[in-house]
């Protein structure tokens, strides 16, 4: 049983620090951007780009990475972070200025998501491919369950990030602004927010999150083209289920989906997972349909 | 007379171009005045406010403030010229405490917000105990307690209130009105848009009559308020505000 809720807090580092974005998006831009699971890829990839150069992942204090793949990852912010503003600049900003519907706005984020998926087929090739090609030893923790390293540094990175998120969010200015523009546009105008200001903070955010992400799955499970892709459909279960107003009903729900995924894997098949988020959707919109902890619009 | 903090000058807009709600409003707010804009629903009072706010378009006519030209200037630029504005719907952050909306309300602020934060919890001494509260949690009357307070803190020059009465109770409103002839007092020039036509003229300098987008009266509050015309607009033939 142990197991299980590693298991599932692993799978919900991943699927929070990505539906945070897609939750800050969606609140200040007012669309759920599919292309929030690739960007996670792209995060990923771009990591390992730098990894290639240098020719090692290093190694600190007995881990299997160390400064390079460090270094890495913040090289993957950046690149990551210029990607999603040039892509609001060239696409989405030039949809929403032009008062593009949502709809339009959620087909260019399929679009954009497709293009970058398969850009990363066409540098990387479709195979899965590693940082450390190291074989991962495994810890005991007591209750019989295993857990390695890596996941360790994965659990540890997110609850590091989850919490100066929202110190970000309670404490700093820009924080503070990003709530009142998520709440209320105009009126954060009137009280002399910059908005555009405030949207490019936002896609940068969330692809920070999305780079370190992405970067971390490749240190736990390895990377191929389509795992951001794949985390797509939990991250929105993980938001239905949460609220999509409330980021910290969003990390709630992707601790519940994990969680309901290793259940899954442990009791039935490994195949049934994906059903299991369509299952937790379907219920909570059933019982309550603005989601555990949203608010009714 | 001095230069008025607030001209507006023949205003033409709306919220398409080619359909103008304004069709040449022309307002001017002198310093230390309270100034009314009065008019029938639809009348383009609050188009009007937010033409000078920059949330809605202008395609001819001028707005200066302190002689100024702010005319289809950004709106997050116009609180750092002086020039703050209390919307009448959605004029707090609902999901944000108390606190937090005020210390938006000064981040665009050039004095010290600290200092203004105890100056307007010394205006509205009820904020005080609401300050941990989500302002959607609150009443009507403290709603607007905390947008006019949030407005404050950035110390504006000029203060815009889109119908501040509206759900108010005659009692609120009087309340408020008596918060204004204080903010009034401390050096800021006030223009309020009112359908509440007797609250609001009792307590101005003086007023302006919108109908259909254009100036329709303009005089002395006390003048407006015995006018038989103003009164006919109002309450139909026959009718004054006050006798």
């Amino acid at each position: 049983m142990m197991q299980v809720i590693v298991d599932g807090l692993v799978a919900a580092s991943f699927v929070s620090l990505g539906v945070v974005g897609v939750s800050l998006i969606y609140n200040i831009l007012n669309f759920p951007s599919f292309a929030q699971g690739d960007y996670l890829t792209i995060g990923g990839y771009m990591s390992l780009i730098v990894v290639l150069l240098l020719g090692t992942a290093g190694s600190i204090m007995g881990l299997q990475f160390g400064w390079p793949l460090i270094l890495a990852a913040f090289c993957a912010i950046l690149l990551t972070g210029l990607i999603a503003e040039l892509l609001d600049r060239t696409i989405f900003g030039t949809l929403r200025r032009g008062g593009s519907s949502r709809i339009t706005l959620i087909m260019a984020s399929f679009g954009v998501a497709l293009m970058l998926r398969n850009l990363i087929v066409i540098f990387f090739g479709p195979d899965p491919t590693y940082y450390v090609f190291a074989i991962q030893p495994a810890l005991h923790l007591w209750g019989g369950a295993r857990i390695t390293q890596n996941e360790i540094v994965v659990l540890a990175v997110t609850v590091v990030l989850v919490m100066g998120l929202h110190l970000f969010l309670t404490r700093t200015k820009l924080g503070k602004s990003m709530r009142a523009v998520s709440e209320n546009p105009s009126l954060a105008r009137v009280n002399g927010i910059d908005v555009d200001n405030v949207i490019r903070w936002t896609w940068f955010i969330g692809s920070f999150l999305a780079a370190i992400a992405g970067t971390l799955f490749g240190l736990a499970n390895g990377l191929q083209p389509y795992f951001g892709f794949e985390l797509l459909l939990p991250m929105f279960a993980a938001l239905i289920v949460g609220g999509v107003t409330n980021i910290y009903g969003a990390i709630l729900g992707a601790v519940l989906i994990g969680i309901a995924e290793s259940l899954t894997v442990k009791f039935l098949a490994a195949e049934y997972r994906q059903a299991v988020s369509f299952i937790a959707v379907i219920l909570v919109l059933m019982v309550r349909p603005q989601g555990l902890l949203g608010e009714k619009e | 007379m001095s230069q008025p903090d607030l001209q507006v000058q023949d205003l033409v807009g709306g919220y398409v171009p080619d359909v103008p709600i304004l069709r040449g409003v022309s307002v001017e707010v002198y310093p230390g005045e309270i100034v009314t804009v009065l008019g029938p629903n639809g009348a383009g009072k609050s188009t009007m406010i937010k033409a000078i706010a920059g949330l809605v378009g202008v395609t001819s006519g001028k707005v200066l403030l302190h002689g100024q030209d702010i005319t289809g200037r950004k709106t997050h630029t116009l609180i750092r010229e002086g020039l703050a504005y209390v919307p009448q719907v959605g004029n707090v952050f609902v999901r944000l405490s108390v606190a937090e909306n005020l210390e938006l309300g000064g981040f665009a602020a050039r004095t010290n917000p600290a200092e203004r934060l105890k100056q307007i919890l010394a205006l509205f001494p009820d904020l005080q105990r609401l300050k941990h509260l989500a302002a959607g949690k609150l009443s009507g009357g403290q709603r607007q307690m905390v947008a006019v307070g949030r407005a404050l803190m950035a110390a504006p020059k000029v203060l815009m209130l889109d119908e501040p009465s509206a759900g108010l109770s005659p009692k609120l409103t009087e309340v408020l009105f008596g918060k204004l002839l204080e903010i009034r007092a401390t050096g800021i020039s006030i223009l309020i848009v009112e359908q509440n036509a007797k609250a609001a003229l009792a307590i101005s300098d003086r007023g302006y009559v919108l109908a259909e987008g254009q100036g329709r009266f303009a005089g002395p509050a006390q003048e407006l308020l015995h006018s038989p015309e103003v009164g006919a607009l109002y309450l139909g033939a026959g009718s004054r505000l006050a006798s």
